[in-house]
C-alpha cells in the first residue's frame, strides 16, 4: 500500500502551466520521502513476509521454536574452555564457551597480525633489495592462497610431523612439544606473582596518566619529559620489584605425562595454534600492503622538511610520517580486523570449539537450525560492530583536526 | 504514467508474494512430477554410502533410495544424491532441499518430534564403540581415561561419548570436527588417542582409509544403540508409507527367499505371500500409489536385504561385518519385515 500516493499523485495530474514547476512531486525533497517510505515499506514488507512465512512453516511442521532450549542440559564436552564447563551445564553456558574461544583467537589474531604485517609492510619499502624481495614473495604467497587451505596445511603439518606425546619433543625444561600441543609451565599460584600482576596493572595506569601530563606539560611549556623510559619502569620494574619484594619464588606448575596427555601447566592445542598461525600469517600479508601503502602515501617533501628543520630520523618518523600515514592505514585496516574475527569461523573445519563449531553441534542437537544461525550472526555481528566502533574513534582521534 | 505503472508492478508483486503456498506440496507428487528422488546421504563412508571409483553412489543407506525409486518409477537409478555433513542433514531435510534422509542417522525421540522429521524403520542396528591403535596397549574403553577422542560434530556420538565419561567417571578431551573425512584423517594421523562412533564406521574406517588395518582394534564395549534408519519430514503420510514399505519389501523378499536372480521364477510361485509381495496377486501397489511391479521391480534392480548387506558391508565387501543384529528375526537378529497384505 506503500504506493498509494504516487497513484493520487499520478491521478490528480491536469496540465500544468509550464511557468510554474513547483507542483509538490517535483519537488525532490517530497519525492525524496517518498522514495524512503516507499523503500521501508518494501524491506520491512519482505522481512515480515519472511518471518511469518517461516514461522508458519515450522509449525505447520510442529519444529519446536524459541530460545527455551538455552536453559537446557548441553550433554556435549568441549575441548578446550576458559571457563569452566562440563557436559551438565547448560547449552547457554556452552555457547558462551564457545564465544570466549572465538574472541581469544580474534584478539590474539589481531594483535600479532598486526605486528607482523607492519614488519613486513615496512620491510617491503626496505633499500635491501633481498629484505624488500622476500617480503613482496611472502606478500603474493600468502595473499593468493585459499585461507581454508592455509588452515588445513598448518594443521596437518603439526599433526602428521609433530610426534605423539610419549616422544615429545622436550626443548627444554618443563616445555614439551607433540601433536597434543605445545605444553609449558606456568607460575604457580603464590602471594608474589599476585602482587606483580597487580602492580602491572596499575603500572599501566600509571603510565597512561603520566603521558597524559606531560604532553600537556610539554603544550604548555614546551619542555620535553622522557616518558618513555619512565614508563618502562613504572610497566616492567614495578612488578618486577614487587616480586622481589615478596621474596623471588621460583615456582612453576610444569607439564608431566600422565597417562595419555600431558597434565598440568598451560597449553596451546594443535587446533588453537594451527587456526591462530593461519589467520595471523594470511592477514598480515594484507596487513603489510595496507601499511606499505599508508607510508608511501606521506609524500617524500614531508621528511625532508622535518629533517630540514633539525627532527631526528625517529622524531621524523614518529611524529611526522606515522600520524598522516596512520590516516590512510586505520580504515582499511578495521576491515582486516573484522576479517581476522570472521575467518575464525573456519574453526569448525580443523575442530577448534569455537561459536560456530558450538552452535553447529547445539543446532545439531536441538533441531532449531534458525535459532543457531541467528546467535551465530547475533555474536559476529556485535563483536564487529564493537571492533569497527572502536576503531571509528580511533580513525577520529588520528584524523586532521582543521583549524 | 511513470508512477502509475510502478504501482501496477508494485501491486502485482505484493500479490505474487502473498499468493505463494506457505507448504510445498506434498512430497510423493513433486517427487513424480520431478521424476528423481532427491536423497541425502553420508559424504562418504564405504558400506553405508560413498561414490565408487566410476562415481556412482554405493552403499546400504543409498540402496533405500534407490528402492524406493525402484518402486516408484520402475527403475532404480532415478535418484539424485546429496552429500550431507551430520551437521547439516536435517536441516536440508526440514527445508526440502532433500526428499528423504538415508545417512546412516539414529532414530531418537527429539530427532522423531521436535526436528519436525519422521523415522521411518531401522535398516541398520548398530552401536557405538571406539578404535585405538595397538600400540596403546588399551584393551577396554574404560582405560581410555585423559585420552583425546576424535568425534564427529553433530551425532549422537558426542553426546553418548559425554554420557558414557560422566556415568564411568572417566575424562576425554574431545576434537570436534565437521567433515567425517576431516575427522577420520585426523585420528590417523596421531593427534587423538581413540575414535570414537559407530562401530559399523569404525570396521569401514578401519577397512578402507588405515594404511594398515591390524595397526588399530575396534574396543569391545558398545556404549550405546544406535537405530540407524531413513526419514522423512512430518505430514508426509504417503512418501513415508512409500519409503517405508520400499524397505519393508526389502526383508519380506529375504524371508520369502527371493533374490535378484530367481525373482523371475519366483513369479511363478504358489505361495500366496510371494505373489502379493511380486504383485501376481495385485492390490499392494494399489494401496500405495504405484505400480503393482513395484517390489518386484526392488529385488530386481536392488536385490533383498541380504543381498544388500552382504555385497555393501558383509561378507562380499571389505568390510566383513557380521550380520549379528542386522540378521532376520527368523535367524536371531532383530530385521522384521512387516506383512505385504
Amino acid at each position: 500500500m506503500a504506493a498509494h500516493p504516487a497513484q493520487t499523485g499520478a491521478t490528480a495530474g491536469r496540465p500544468i502551466p509550464k511557468a510554474s514547476r513547483a507542483v509538490f512531486w517535483n519537488d525532490p525533497r517530497v519525492r525524496g520521502i517518498f522514495y524512503q517510505i516507499l523503500a521501508v515499506a518494501l524491506i520491512g514488507g519482505a522481512v515480515w513476509w519472511l518471518a511469518s512465512n517461516t514461522i508458519e512453516n515450522l509449525n505447520s511442521r510442529n519444529i519446536a521454536t524459541g530460545f527455551h532450549f538455552l536453559g537446557r542440559e548441553a550433554g556435549f564436552d568441549i575441548g578446550e574452555n576458559l571457563i569452566d564447563y562440563s557436559p551438565a551445564d547448560s547449552y547457554f553456558k556452552a555457547l558462551l564457551v564457545g564465544v570466549l574461544n572465538t574472541l581469544r583467537v580474534a584478539v590474539i589474531g589481531i594483535i600479532l597480525a598486526t605486528i607482523i604485517g607492519t614488519i613486513i609492510g615496512i620491510a617491503r619499502l626496505s633499500k635491501n633489495w633481498l629484505v624488500a624481495k622476500l617480503a613482496s614473495i611472502y606478500v603474493e604467497v600468502v595473499r593468493n592462497i585459499p585461507l581454508i587451505l592455509q588452515l588445513f596445511f598448518w594443521y596437518s603439518l603439526i599433526t602428521e610431523f609433530l610426534p605423539g606425546p610419549r616422544d615429545a619433543l622436550h626443548p627444554m625444561a618443563g616445555v614439551f612439544l607433540s601433536n597434543r600441543g605445545l605444553k609449558f609451565p606456568l607460575p604457580a599460584h603464590e602471594f608474589a606473582y599476585d602482587l606483580a600482576m597487580v602492580l602491572f596493572a596499575l603500572g599501566l595506569i600509571a603510565a597512561v596518566a603520566l603521558g597524559h601530563w606531560a604532553k600537556k606539560r610539554q603544550d604548555a611549556t614546551g619542555r620535553h619529559f622522557p616518558t618513555a623510559w619512565v614508563n618502562l619502569g613504572l610497566i616492567v620494574g614495578l612488578p618486577i620489584a614487587g616480586w622481589l619484594l615478596a621474596g623471588a619464588p621460583l615456582t612453576f606448575n610444569a607439564p608431566v605425562l600422565q597417562g595419555f596427555n600431558f597434565v598440568g601447566g598451560a597449553s596451546l592445542s594443535p587446533e588453537f595454534s594451527a587456526l591462530l598461525l593461519g589467520l595471523v600469517i594470511y592477514t598480515a600479508g594484507f596487513i603489510a600492503e595496507i601499511v606499505r601503502s599508508g607510508i608511501q602515501a606521506v609524500g617524500k617533501g614531508q621528511t625532508e622538511a622535518s629533517l630540514a628543520l633539525g627532527l631526528s630520523k625517529g622524531q621524523t618518523l614518529r611524529l611526522i610520517v606515522m600520524p598522516q600515514a596512520l590516516r590512510v592505514i586505520v580504515p582499511p585496516m578495521t576491515s582486516q580486523y573484522l576479517n581476522i574475527t570472521k575467518n575464525s569461523s573456519l574453526a569448525v573445519a580443523i575442530g577448534f570449539p569455537d561459536i560456530v563449531s558450538v552452535a553447529n553441534t547445539t543446532l545439531n542437537q536441538t533441531g532449531q537450525a534458525i535459532e543457531g544461525i541467528a546467535i551465530i550472526m547475533a555474536v559476529f555481528l556485535t563483536i564487529s560492530l564493537s571492533i569497527a566502533t572502536f576503531m571509528n574513534w580511533y580513525n577520529k582521534h588520528i584524523a586532521l583536526v582543521e583549524r | 504514467m511513470k508512477y502509475r505503472h510502478l504501482a501496477a508492478v508494485l501491486g502485482a508483486a505484493c500479490g505474487t508474494l502473498a499468493a505463494l503456498p506457505a507448504l510445498a506440496g506434498p512430497t510423493l507428487d513433486a517427487v513424480k512430477a520431478r521424476g528423481e528422488i532427491v536423497c541425502g546421504v553420508n559424504t562418504g563412508v564405504a558400506g553405508f554410502s560413498a561414490p565408487d571409483s566410476r562415481g556412482e553412489w554405493k552403499g546400504i543407506d543409498v540402496d533405500v533410495c534407490r528402492a524406493a525409486a525402484a518402486a516408484l518409477f520402475g527403475d532404480a537409478k532415478k535418484v539424485k544424491y546429496v552429500g550431507l555433513t551430520a551437521a547439516q542433514r536435517f536441516t536440508a531435510l526440514q527445508s526440502g532441499e532433500i526428499d528423504v534422509l538415508s545417512r546412516n542417522t539414529t532414530g531418537t525421540l527429539s530427532r522423531d518430534t521436535s526436528l519436525g522429521l519422521n523415522f521411518i524403520a531401522p535398516n541398520f542396528y548398530d552401536g557405538q564403540g571406539f578404535i585405538v591403535a595397538k600400540k596403546l596397549g588399551v584393551k577396554s574403553a574404560k582405560e581410555l581415561n585423559g585420552a583425546t577422542v576424535c568425534v564427529q560434530q553433530g551425532t549422537t556420538t558426542e553426546l553418548n561419548l559425554a554420557d558414557y565419561g560422566r556415568a564411568n567417571k572417566i575424562s576425554f578431551k574431545p576434537v570436534v570436527i565437521e567433515k567425517v573425512e576431516e575427522t577420520v584423517a585426523t585420528f590417523f594421523s596421531g593427534r587423538c588417542d581413540a575414535f570414537t562412533s559407530d562401530t559399523s564406521q569404525l570396521a569401514a574406517t578401519r577397512a578402507t582409509a588405515a594404511t594398515n588395518a591390524d595397526d588399530y582394534v575396534i574396543l569391545p564395549e558398545v556404549i550405546s544403540k544406535e537405530p540407524l534408519g531413513p526419514m522423512v519430514r512430518h505430514g508426509d503420510d504417503q512418501w513415508f508409507d512409500l519409503v517405508k514399505w520400499s524397505l519393508m519389501a526389502m526383508l519380506e523378499a529375504e524371508e520369502y527367499g527371493i533374490t535378484t536372480a530367481n525373482v523371475d521364477d519366483m513369479l511363478k510361485s504358489n505361495d500366496p505371500n510371494v505373489k502379493r509381495i511380486l504383485g501376481v496377486t495385485e492390490g499392494m501397489g494399489k494401496a500405495l500409489g504405484v505400480s503393482e511391479k513395484w517390489a518386484y521391480n526392488i529385488v530386481k534392480q536392488v536385490g533383498n536385504y541380504g543381498e544388500s548387506f552382504d555385497r555393501n558391508v558383509g561378507a562380499n565387501s571389505p568390510l566383513k561385518l557380521e550380520r549379528g543384529l542386522n540378521a532376520l528375526w527368523t535367524k536371531g537378529g532383530l530385521m522384521y519385515g512387516w506383512p505385504i497384505r
